[in-house]
């Protein structure tokens, strides 16, 4: 025998199953995670997911960070809806601080969050269509978010990272550029919406591929702990937004959309569905937004001068106003002592920070429910057994997001 | 009639009695103790309560108090009632010599990787669990990093050579 023979490893010319590594960087699991499969021809025997590879420790930086600085954490973990994160960020420090927010803000906040709710949904499902063969819907769909990326802009300056809204409301008022591209984004959406919906909805081979595919009973996913789209396509209409309403979501009318098998395609329409209910919020909210009038139409923040920076001018001229921004911008402001959960629903379900204050500048203790991260565990249990077609299908329709899955 | 807070606190301690303790309600949601060797069957009794009905995990997680001596880790639970719409907040606390809680994956197959996470960052021994092994950190690291002995570092330090970060 020659030198040179290659060595199997023991048992291996025994074996009748292969090793699959899916990922860490494989386009379809879209961002950095891996999937170690052992499959039997192309059926799924079993699954083993490895993530934490772009984990930063956000818990732990947390724990020297004043609230403020926190929020650029909270970017970073589902980026596909950065303003969601935040949102939930604030609302969580303004509940521990016992701050009340004007009802503009909590409106413009809701216009901000469900735009961001869509541009989520708009990825997750027009992605889904690319690991099913249809790149066209995706490519077509990115200049619509892309008009989303632009009202984040005119507010907050930024897109993808967004760091939008302080404790207390928005660092600066919605200028008239921000409201004529909220209009015109709702104006133009919705037909490029329909059409997106009619690329897919009854397409046969979209169909095909999804429909039985990454099923979930509600009991199972109850047990799973799955929130959001993924666990109202099994039928739970759980939705923070009405099981706890913050930022004033009881005065919008909208309708929780279920599904029923808590499979691929019924993941993919919830979602589509929550788009249209999305863009109502907005309508109304917009409405109630224009109602405001004169002094009241320049609210755009809660008086909360620990937390909430005074404008630059000032800070130049007002000695109270330099020592705020100077406690601010140093972290030198104690937090007052508490424990405290508080959600929000995220794009992908219930965002929740556990916050745990002991008096000090930064927390004792944070840490974040990432929706991601709860379900994922279910995915071995959702592809065992289906062929390795649909468990790339499954990863996609449940929108895992490495920022969040690993935070 | 809907669940309150006072409701779940007189069931529990009709059941558990003395031994159920540091009920508080902070930002409306209750909270309570138990000792660490109660907590499948006080998250057992919380499930299968007919009238309690906490059938969804909402969150996992541990939390380190180095000062409290005999009882450093907390393993922190929070349970969510979909029916009546209410949550609470459970906690055990373990020593540090000895962190061994009994694993809730029987009960809910999310506690799966949130004990693997808790188990990660803060050391919690999960007795009972099916692969308990680190998740989000590399295999080899042999501390525990989110417990209070390993600071942050502290950002006025000096000691650093300002011109190998760029701050020359």
């Amino acid at each position: 025998m020659s030198e040179h023979h290659i060595k199997l490893p023991e048992g291996s010319i025994e074996k009748t199953t292969t090793t699959l590594n899916l990922g860490p960087t494989h386009p379809a699991t879209h961002g950095v995670m891996q999937n170690i499969l052992e499959l039997d021809g192309e059926r799924i025997v079993s699954t083993e997911q490895t993530i934490g590879y772009i984990h930063r420790a956000f818990e732990k930086l947390a724990e020297r960070r004043p609230l403020a600085q926190i929020t650029t954490l909270t970017d970073r973990l589902n980026y596909c809806s950065s303003p969601l994160n935040n949102m939930g960020w604030h609302l969580t420090c303004e509940k521990l601080l016992g701050v009340k927010t004007p009802k503009r803000v909590d409106y413009l906040r809701v216009i901000i969050m469900e735009l961001a709710r869509i541009s989520d949904h708009l990825i997750c499902n027009s992605i889904a269509g690319v690991d099913a063969g249809a790149y066209t819907g995706f490519l077509y769909v990115m200049q619509y978010r892309e008009l989303i990326y632009e009202i984040y802009e005119e507010v907050c300056g930024a897109r993808l990272t967004t760091n939008i809204g302080r404790i207390g409301g928005f660092e600066r008022n919605f200028n008239d550029i921000a409201f004529q591209k909220l209009e015109k984004f709702l104006r133009e959406y919705p037909a490029v919406l329909r059409e997106f919906e009619n690329l897919f909805q009854r397409n046969r081979i979209f169909m095909d591929r999804t429909m039985g595919t990454g099923a979930i009973s509600a009991e199972r996913a109850l047990n799973y702990g799955f929130t959001g789209p993924n666990l109202r396509a099994a039928g739970v209409d759980y939705d923070v937004r009405v099981h706890s309403p913050y930022s004033s979501y009881e005065d919008f009318q909208f309708n929780i959309p279920v599904g029923t098998t808590g499979d691929n395609y019924d993941r993919w329409m919830v979602r589509e569905k929550e788009m249209w209910e999305s863009l109502s919020i907005i309508e109304q909210a917009y409405q109630k937004v224009q109602e405001f009038k004169g002094a009241e139409a320049d609210v755009f923040h809660a008086d909360v001068p620990e937390y909430y920076l005074p404008p630059k001018a000032e800070v130049y001229t007002k000695m109270e106003a330099l020592i705020y921004h100077f406690k601010i911008i140093m972290g030198e402001t104690n937090i007052p002592a508490g424990e405290l959960y508080n959600s929000i629903e995220a794009g992908n379900g219930e965002l929740g920070f556990y916050l745990i204050s002991d008096g000090g500048r930064s927390p004792y203790r944070l840490h974040f429910r990432r929706p991601c991260f709860v379900y994922y565990q279910a995915y071995e249990e959702l592809i065992k057994g289906s062929m390795l077609s649909d468990a790339i299908m499954t990863m996609s329709s449940l929108n895992l997001i490495a920022g969040e899955l690993d935070a | 009639m809907a669940m309150n807070n006072e409701m779940i606190k007189q069931r529990l301690t009709e059941k558990f009695g003395e031994q159920v303790t540091a009920f508080e309600e902070s930002f409306g949601m209750l909270c309570f103790e138990a000792p660490k060797e109660l907590n499948l069957k006080v998250l057992n009794f919380l499930y299968d309560d007919e009238q309690l009905k906490f059938r969804f995990l909402t969150d996992l997680t541990g939390v380190h108090y180095p000062g409290n001596s005999g009882r450093e880790l907390a393993v922190v639970y929070h349970l969510h009632n979909l029916v009546d719409n209410i949550r609470l907040r459970f906690k055990v606390f373990t020593g540090i010599s000895q962190p061994d809680v009994y694993t809730a994956t029987g009960l809910f197959s999310a506690a799966n990787w949130m004990e693997r996470e808790t188990y990660d960052f803060l050391g919690v021994n999960f007795v009972g669990h099916p692969n308990l092994k680190r998740i989000l950190n590399v295999e080899e690291m042999d501390y525990f990093p989110l417990r209070k002995e390993f600071p942050l570092e502290d950002q006025t330090r000096i000691d650093k050579d300002d011109e190998m970060f760029g701050r020359g």
